[in-house]
């Protein structure tokens, strides 16, 4: 059997789990979650250095950009000129070109900014970066957003950070249907089992920080994921069996005393 | 001596300092992370030839914990 793995911008994955590195206690406990999450494939932000303090640890004393792919984000942009200069200084960096992009549109609710981000797409596609896009759920932008050179289509569940869940299986399943890029569900996945279903709907991925790092024990909620996002995959590529009105008995009636 | 601003701070530098003098000040030579001068990208090869001057703005960035 041919080798189930998640291929985006010509990169093969190992794992269809990907992993944000926020809101983690510590810097150990980021890596030992990563760890057991399985996860190839981290999301990172871009901020300033701390010029004041030179011997506070970073993420990268904990977290080997040789070991495990970094994926720079744009989080906390909102529009498409601060995403811009935030992915350009990512790929001067260490030479990425695989990136998320993620721009806002609303503090409250953290919802992505389409036009903003169709915008940013267009440019980066331009530039040769690889986009994988966060985006909102309607099926008509995100086939925009695959017509603009998308490497992927990350639409949210829920709200980022809010851990709500699945709020709309059926916009979901359409980009699913329509898309030729992977789909990777983003942001407001809550705990293990909204991965499984993500995944049953035929995503080909999903990402996943909050429900990770605030979980009350985020290395087993790590293990957690890497199980649920398998058992997902497993079940879509198995077939559901089809949803019957009236009971069918699971033991045969022939030879019944 | 020049006044510059360094991710938002001001410092005062020597005269003839170039980007990668300050990057040993800062102990980050060896470390990933990119810079802007004046609002430009500057390409690692760059580093030593680029001379900062009075009013000059830097930022320096790295990766961080994100989602």
């Amino acid at each position: 059997m041919k080798k189930d793995n998640l291929k985006i911008a010509g990169k093969f994955l190992k794992s269809r789990l990907i992993v944000g590195t926020g809101k983690y206690k510590s810097f150990p406990e980021t890596a030992k979650a990563i760890k057991a999450s399985g996860a190839d494939m981290v999301t990172v932000a871009v901020r300033r250095v701390n010029i004041l303090d030179k011997k506070k640890p970073i993420l990268t004393d904990y977290i080997n950009p040789k070991k495990i792919i970094f994926l720079p984000n744009t989080a906390g942009c909102f529009n498409s000129e601060e995403a811009l200069r935030t992915l350009r200084l990512a790929r001067e960096m260490g030479g990425w070109k695989l990136v998320k992009l993620e721009v806002l549109g609303d503090k409250k609710t953290l919802y992505p900014n389409m036009i903003e981000t169709i915008k940013s797409t267009k440019t980066l596609v331009k530039e040769g970066f690889k986009v994988m896009v966060y985006c909102s759920d309607d099926p008509l932008l995100a086939k925009k957003l695959e017509d603009e050179g998308a490497s992927a289509i990350m639409p949210l569940a829920s709200p980022i950070g809010s851990g709500l869940g699945l709020q709309n299986k059926i916009n979901l399943s359409l980009i699913i249907k329509q898309s030729k890029v992977p789909v990777i569900v983003d942001a407001g996945i809550g705990t293990a089992s909204d991965a499984t279903i993500a995944m049953e709907l035929g995503c080909e991925g999903v990402l996943v920080n909050s429900a990770i790092a605030h979980a009350n024990k985020p290395i087993l909620m790590a293990k957690a994921f890497k199980d649920a996002v398998v058992s997902g995959r497993n079940s879509y590529l198995a077939g559901r069996m089809k949803k019957n009105y009236f009971a069918s008995p699971s033991s045969p009636i022939k030879g019944l005393i | 001596m020049a006044k510059i601003q360094i991710n938002g701070k001001k410092i005062s530098i020597k005269s003839n300092f170039s980007i990668q003098d300050l990057l040993k000040k800062y102990k980050l030579a060896d470390k990933k992370i990119a810079i802007e001068h004046n609002g430009t990208i500057v390409p690692k090869i760059n580093y030593k030839k680029k001379y900062l001057k009075n009013n000059d703005k830097i930022e320096i960035v790295h990766f961080i914990g994100g989602g």
